[in-house]
């Protein structure tokens, strides 16, 4: 800069020279115009210049100077004698100062402020009319990266300010991290295109140490001719160290996994706008965007390494298993002492027993959520198989998934898998038609395949929906009927005769393909169903499609049951398919004694007494119990002597040698150590069934 | 290369400004004022336009709505050269077309980032 000083001297003293004549003119000509903007336009120059040199004392005198005859050049002071005198000084002063520009003098010093007091003593008050305008680049240094996230829609004419968004653009990234996102739905179409018109919105997630000022900075030029909105969403961590630990962190530094265990464990996390989308609930712009929101965020806290992390940490599943087995024993521990405490009237001991019975009520909770995983995993993998499937098939397939946040038991949902593959396949094979025979039908040409998960009490519901051509009842009992499983005079429900597809080998399918095999399918689907503690329930409309429902337990481990007695044995009755428990009257037993029914809010209802299932000949106890019970037969009561009360227990398999034993799913230790099995009422109420179509 | 006309009565700033710009790389056209800018117009095409606003003879806003005006340079970035205290002006000159403004006083390192912001890099 300092061989242009002279430039700026040189210059300067010229301008002087040329104020001093307009000045003197504009003593004969106080209302000429083109003077008084000559005189003002020397003194602005003159600061401005002398700005570029840091001089001071000149840029803070002549900025006083220049503002006055701004005013007279508005109107608002009129051109003076002491006006111009005043002025007239004050180019002396200027020259004065040239000749040491960059030093400021006492001397200097003194005279300026005696000039400024005499212009204000000229114009009451000399306005400052300093309103900084934000600077083109900003100074501030952020030192940890922000996620801001910028929305900039640009006026359809923004081109003809000369803007080169590119540049715009460039200059975004420069700052840091960037992705973009264009918007291009408002482009028309080629007959209506202006190309000297904007018409693409921008999203930008910007990940950089740069302020919210020089974000904004940015777009100064364009802040007019545009709508923008600059929104910080993460901000960086300033200070360091500050702030609670995450459960990652504390993991690293205690030696138990490395970062990139953690990174694993940040990578499995599904992202909700998948979720969202699979769900048709936003548009796919929204999740882009929400999705690149993630993303970023995502990166940044990887950035900012000790930031945020997404607290999720990877176990063996061994390790949850042990822990829910353990929390099993001690709901079984707890259940004991609540029993014991019970027998003593010890106001302190029960206080305890209800503590510890809280307590690992929660425990028990905490440890099966552990183990909860959402299903949309599961059903994600299967979009491979109907593609791959329906391309083998010459079929046009659409997997639609919904619910599939819905969370159960890994140990169901790794048992799922297998079924769930049978089930599709089927669908796609027997359910689906071709596209001809589908438009023939006056269908959409692609078919779709739907796959819903969903709570239903203590349950979760999974269905698999198919838009094809529906199950054909007449095919499916000649078929059975064929196969010697159903009689040939044998009348059947609608639900009856879907069941029939789940018989060991039974396959309506004309040709046996390579798709559904030779109908071995269903009934190990079935079978794995049931072994969950599930059951299968299956809809059709005949070319409309069909439905096939899973009904599966929250949790395999745990089970809310009702404990009941029959004789000296103890039995438990799963507590989600109880309704009520009523007392059987010795009248009531009497009535309907050989019809075995009993009036339920208004409607008869049939009975099972398990005493005489059980083939407990002893007499009858004078009083005895109803457990009203829905099953997938309807709904039943199961008669038993007493109704102990609702117990939580944890099952336990009764291993290999009962693994064909009928009405039982499974055994549990009570408190007091005795054992009590668990009832299958299923199967219950369906032998009942038999038993009495059979006439017996 | 690419070319950059600078509009400004004050020699230094037109001086200082013709340093800048070449040391960034930039082959620099001038014009004192705005009759002379639009002299230079009519037979070159800059790659951007540098001006001050308070000129003789035409002042930067006039010569800015030639600019805009015509059709070989309508698409032409246009900086607007102000002080601090001229937020009116640089109002103004956005809605009359100006791409952007630099601020007076100003130094190579600002100028060169203004420019890059408007041309790109």
């Amino acid at each position: 800069m300092d061989q242009f000083k002279q430039v700026f001297i040189e210059e300067a003293e010229e301008l002087l020279g040329t104020l001093e004549d307009h000045l003197l003119n504009l003593e004969d000509a106080p209302e000429d115009r083109e003077l008084i903007d000559a005189v003002f336009r020397v003194m602005h120059t003159i600061k401005g210049s002398a700005a570029m040199f840091d001089f001071k004392g000149i840029v803070d005198f002549t900025h006083v100077v220049e503002s006055v005859l701004d005013q007279v050049r508005g109107g608002d002071l009129s051109v003076t004698r002491e006006l111009i005198e005043l002025t007239l000084q004050s180019r002396d002063h200027i020259h004065e100062m040239l000749s040491a520009p960059s030093d400021i003098t006492p001397e200097s010093e003194s005279r300026s402020r005696e000039l400024i007091g005499e212009f204000e003593k000229l114009t009451g008050r000399v306005e400052d009319k300093r309103n900084k305008p934000p600077a083109a680049g900003g100074e501030e240094e952020e030192s940890f990266f922000s996620l801001y996230r910028i929305l900039f829609i640009p006026d359809r004419d923004i081109f003809f300010s000369g803007t080169n968004l590119i540049a715009l653009l460039e200059e975004l990234q420069e700052l840091g991290e960037c992705s973009t996102i264009a918007y291009t739905s408002e482009i028309p179409s080629l007959s209506g295109y202006n190309p000297e018109t904007s018409y693409i919105r921008w999203e930008f997630f910007l990940t950089t140490k740069a302020s919210l000022n020089e974000v904004k900075d940015v777009f100064i030029f364009v802040e007019s001719s545009c709508q923008l909105e600059v929104t910080l969403l993460v901000e960086g961590d300033r200070e360091e160290g500050e702030g609670e630990k995450r459960l990652g962190e504390i993991l690293i530094s205690r030696g138990l996994i490395t970062p990139d265990d953690l990174t694993g464990a940040l990578k499995a996390q599904k992202p909700v706008g998948q979720i969202m989308m699979e769900n048709g609930l936003i548009s796919r712009s929204d999740v882009e965007s929400a999705l690149y929101q993630q993303k970023t965020e995502r990166k940044l806290r990887e950035k900012q390494g000790s930031g945020e992390r997404e607290n999720t940490i990877r176990v063996k599943s061994e390790k949850l298993d042990s822990l829910v087995d353990s929390v099993g024993e001690l709901v079984t521990a707890q259940a004991r002492l609540s029993q014991i405490s019970s027998q003593y009237d010890d106001p302190s001991l029960n206080a305890l027993a209800e503590l510890i019975e809280r307590l690992s009520t929660e425990l028990r909770d905490n440890a099966m959520g552990l183990r909860m995983v959402p299903i949309g995993t599961t059903f994600s993998r299967f979009k491979r198989l109907v593609r791959d499937l329906s391309n083998t098939l010459g079929k046009e397939i659409i997997l639609e998934t919904k619910g599939g946040e819905t969370e159960l038991d890994k140990s169901v949902i790794d048992k799922l898998n297998d079924p769930l593959v049978h089930l599709i396949r089927n669908s796609i094979d027997h359910g689906i038609e071709c596209p001809q025979a589908r438009l023939e039908a006056g269908k959409r040409r692609e078919g779709t395949v739907s796959l819903i998960a969903d709570y239903s009490g203590a349950n979760v519901v999974i269905q698999i929906r198919d838009d094809g051509a529906g199950l054909n009842k007449e095919r499916i009992l000649s078929k059975a009927r064929e196969k010697g499983l159903v009689g040939v005079d044998e009348v059947l429900t609608e639900n009856e005769i879907f069941k029939l597809i789940l018989q060991p080998g039974f396959s309506t399918a004309k040709e046996v393909t390579d798709v559904s095999g030779r109908g071995v399918g269903m009934d190990v689907v079935s079978k794995e169903i049931e072994s969950l503690g599930g059951s299968i329930f299956i809809t059709s409309t005949s070319g409309k499609g069909s439905t096939i429902s899973l009904s599966l337990p929250l949790t395999l481990a745990i089970i809310e049951g009702l404990l009941v007695r029959i004789g000296d044995e103890k039995f438990v009755i799963p507590l989600a398919s109880v309704q009520a428990c009523l007392e059987l009257s010795r009248e009531e037993r009497e009535l309907h004694r050989e019809k075995r029914l009993f009036e339920f809010r208004g409607s008869m209802v049939p009975y099972i007494r398990l005493r005489e299932l059980f083939l407990d000949r002893r007499d009858l106890p004078l009083r005895e119990h109803l457990v009203v019970t829905q099953t997938e037969n309807g709904i039943f009561g199961i008669v038993v002597d007493e109704v102990i009360g609702d117990y939580q227990t944890v099952i336990k398999n009764l291993g290999r040698l009962y693994k064909n034993l009928q009405l039982i799913t499974g055994a549990t230790i009570l408190g007091d150590g005795t054992m009590a099995l668990i009832l299958d009422l299923n199967k219950i109420t369906a032998l009942a069934k038999v038993e009495s179509s059979a006439g017996i | 290369m690419k070319q950059i006309l600078i509009v400004d009565d004050s020699r230094t700033v037109r001086d200082s400004l013709k340093f800048f710009l070449r040391e960034g790389g930039y082959e620099v056209l001038e014009g004192s004022d705005g009759v002379e800018a639009l002299d230079v117009l009519k037979t070159a095409r800059p790659n951007l336009i540098i001006t001050d606003v308070n000129m003789p003879n035409m002042d930067g806003l006039t010569l800015l709505e030639n600019v805009r005006n015509s059709p070989e340079h309508k698409f032409t970035p246009v900086l607007v050269l102000t002080t601090e205290s001229q937020q009116s002006i640089m109002e103004r000159g956005k809605s009359l077309g100006a791409t952007g403004w630099i601020v007076k006083p100003f130094d190579s390192q600002k100028v060169l980032a203004v420019i890059k912001k408007v041309l790109g890099g």
